[in-house]
């Protein structure tokens, strides 16, 4: 057993990425992720494992001092709040474009404009499908507990350098702040220059050695037959993404009629739904999504074979809603309930929709 | 004529060898307009890193304008930044290799419009990086369009009445700027028109690069330099053309030589 703690999401983060070897922070404060930089300037990393952690003027600069550092094969990540991650459209278009991994955390807060410090999850579009301008996809991990906030930092590097792809915790305000007991990792080390050459010196910017040709860093193909070339081969990675890693949570899905979608922290809410729901004779189950790209399409293709309807829950106007229908694909009804603005909907509101919306009262 | 080629196979001898192409520049043909100034600087920057045997361990980080393909040229490990923000690539680059040779080459769009905060703050950091600045008072890749640095009367494409103060403000002497944050250590302002000039420059960025070696802050070269396609004159009128009108304005020489100021004497007291 690793050490536990009591911890807020925005915390683990910070102590996640300095166990799990992290090389560079690169951040601009915002409510409410601001405790992720906090907490690691507080406990100086950089005497402890060597990590770099540099407060930059803007979002605008943060993300590509990320690219900077990404590019140099070196384990890089931000974090930032809705506002902050629309700065960094431009930067996450081009780390995609240019392939690199790197993590990339956004604490949600109710939008748009300035908004709300709130949590929501009005960004599910804006990280799902793309953000920035062209073609491309990050690899989005929604978690729904301060240990997951913990666990995904290791595993957002792990697939961001398998892929080669900028990887986005979406989280948001209420995880964030929240504290829960967390089993911590245990310390692994940071690469030696030596590993980076061996593990990304075949296409990183490490420094052109004799027995090489240059590695550049770069998105920009003017020729659009290559460029053509490019995006197909970005596509087809997508496509491995999405048959190689979904990954979800079902909760009492095998017997049940009706069947909840919801992720992070509208999903903690609608497992108490699920229970109220139960209580009162309604065969409801829970489907988390904990991979909002790849979205876990199949699965729900599947459970449409088998259930009455479904209620998608969310923090936002109804985005993930659209996901769900296109796997159900018509078969049953999909609803949408949820709640904007910074507002966490409460288990019995959603077991209310759900009687009304589905199973009908 | 079998005489003449005989004569100059014998002239073409190693050991008569008294000029050659730097090792570390590619064999590619450069896309630059005859004229250009991004060219020779290519040469001069290649010829350093050559000079001071630090190819290897030299990551370039080149902007978005003409010199977007500056990696196609100098046989390095680059890396291509969006519009302005190479200070900042540049910075994740240096903060995670501190001891690897980081240098951002940017136009007058990239450095003094778009990415005036990046260029600022870096150089405000005291970031241990050479920054190239290359001034030709216009957007050259976009078709020759108003720059920051662009002179007062000057016609661009969207100027084409000539830059008019009231309606676009003034000329922005940004290395100016530079010289005043207490994280710039060398502040220089230089030109490659002539022989003589190319080799005060190839000096400068030595010593940016010297600056850098020894941690000193940011080492930050201007090169007032030509556009003959976006100001629609010829190379040699282009010359001219800056010789009377920029160089007043852009005086060259060097504006600051020496080290990031001592945090120690900006301390509060406590
Ligand atoms: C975000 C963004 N805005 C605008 C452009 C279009 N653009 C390309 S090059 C350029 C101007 C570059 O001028 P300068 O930096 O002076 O370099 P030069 O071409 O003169 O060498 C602009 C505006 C872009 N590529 N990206």
């Amino acid at each position: 057993m690793g050490e536990l703690r009591l911890m807020k999401g925005n915390e683990v983060i910070a102590e996640a990425a300095i166990r799990c070897g992290c090389d560079g922070y690169f951040g601009y404060p915002i409510t409410p992720q601001s405790e992720v930089m906090e907490t690691l300037m507080n406990r100086r990393p950089w005497d402890e494992t060597g990590m770099v952690v540099l407060q930059a003027e803007s979002e605008v600069a943060s993300i590509n001092m990320v690219y900077g550092a990404a590019g140099s094969g070196k384990k890089v990540m931000t974090s930032s709040s809705s506002p902050g991650i629309s700065l960094m459209a431009e930067g996450i278009s081009y780390l995609a474009g240019a392939e690199l991994p790197c993590l990339i955390v956004n604490v949600q807060r109710g939008g748009p404009g300035l908004g709300t410090i709130q949590p929501s999850q009005a960004d599910y579009f804006q990280a799902t499908k793309g953000g920035g301008h062209g073609d491309y996809r990050l690899i989005v991990l929604a978690p729904a507990s301060v240990q997951e906030m913990n666990d995904f930092v290791d595993l957002s590097f792990e697939l961001a350098f398998k892929y080669r792809n900028p990887v986005m915790i979406l989280s948001d305000g209420a995880i964030g702040q929240m504290m829960e007991k967390v089993e911590l990792a245990d310390y692994k080390p940071r690469w030696t220059d030596e590993e980076v050459k061996e593990i990304s010196g075949s296409w990183a910017a490490i420094g052109k050695s004799p027995d090489r040709e240059q590695n550049i860093i770069t998105s920009l193909e003017l020729e659009s037959d290559k460029m053509e070339r490019n995006n197909i081969r970005f596509q087809a990675k997508y496509q491995k993404i999405q048959e190689n890693e979904v990954r979800f949570e079902a909760i009492d899905c095998d017997d049940a009629d009706y069947v909840i979608v919801a992720f992070g922290s509208a999903a903690r809410v609608c497992q108490k739904t699920v229970q109220l729901a139960r209580a009162k004779g309604h065969k409801v189950g829970l489907l988390r999504p904990i991979t909002l790209f790849p979205f876990p399409t199949e699965e729900i293709k599947k459970m449409a074979g088998r259930v009455n309807g479904f209620l998608s829950v969310e923090m936002n106007a109804g985005q993930m809603v659209e996901d769900v229908r296109l796997a159900v694909n018509g078969k049953v009804p999909v609803e949408y309930y949820g709640r904007m603005g910074g507002i966490i909907p409460s288990p019995d509101e959603v077991e209310k929709a759900l009687e009304q919306k589905l199973i009908g009262g | 004529m079998a005489e003449v080629a005989e004569n100059i196979q014998n002239i073409i001898k190693p050991e008569n060898l008294v000029y050659q192409k730097s090792p570390v520049l590619t064999d590619k043909v450069m896309h630059y307009c005859p004229g250009c100034s991004h060219g020779v600087v290519h040469k001069i920057i290649a010829e350093v890193i050559d000079e001071m045997g630090i190819q290897e361990d030299t990551i370039g980080v080149s902007p978005v304008g003409c010199s977007v393909f500056a990696y196609n040229y100098i046989d390095i490990d680059w890396h291509e930044a969006a519009h302005g923000r190479a200070p900042a690539v540049a910075t994740g680059v240096k903060r995670v290799f501190p001891n690897k040779f980081v240098f951002s080459y940017q136009g007058d769009g990239d450095l003094a419009a778009i990415g005036t905060a990046e260029t600022m703050h870096a150089v405000n950091r005291g970031e241990n990086i050479v920054m190239v600045f290359i001034n030709n008072a216009i957007y050259g890749m976009t078709g020759g369009q108003m720059a920051p640095t662009t002179m007062v009367g000057q016609v661009t494409a969207t100027t084409p009445h000539g830059r008019n103060v009231d309606l676009n403000g003034y000329p922005l002497k940004i290395t100016e700027l530079i010289a005043q944050l207490p994280g710039a250590a060398y502040v220089t302002r230089q030109s490659v028109q002539t022989p003589a000039a190319v080799r005060k420059t190839q000096k400068a960025i030595r010593k940016a690069f010297e600056v850098q070696a020894n941690k000193k802050g940011t080492a930050f070269v201007e090169v007032v330099a030509t556009c003959n396609s976006g100001w629609k004159i010829s190379p040699v009128e282009s010359n001219e053309w800056m010789e009377e009108h920029m160089f007043p304005f852009y005086p060259l020489g060097d504006l600051k030589d020496g080290e990031k100021e001592d945090p120690e004497a900006l301390k509060m007291n406590v």
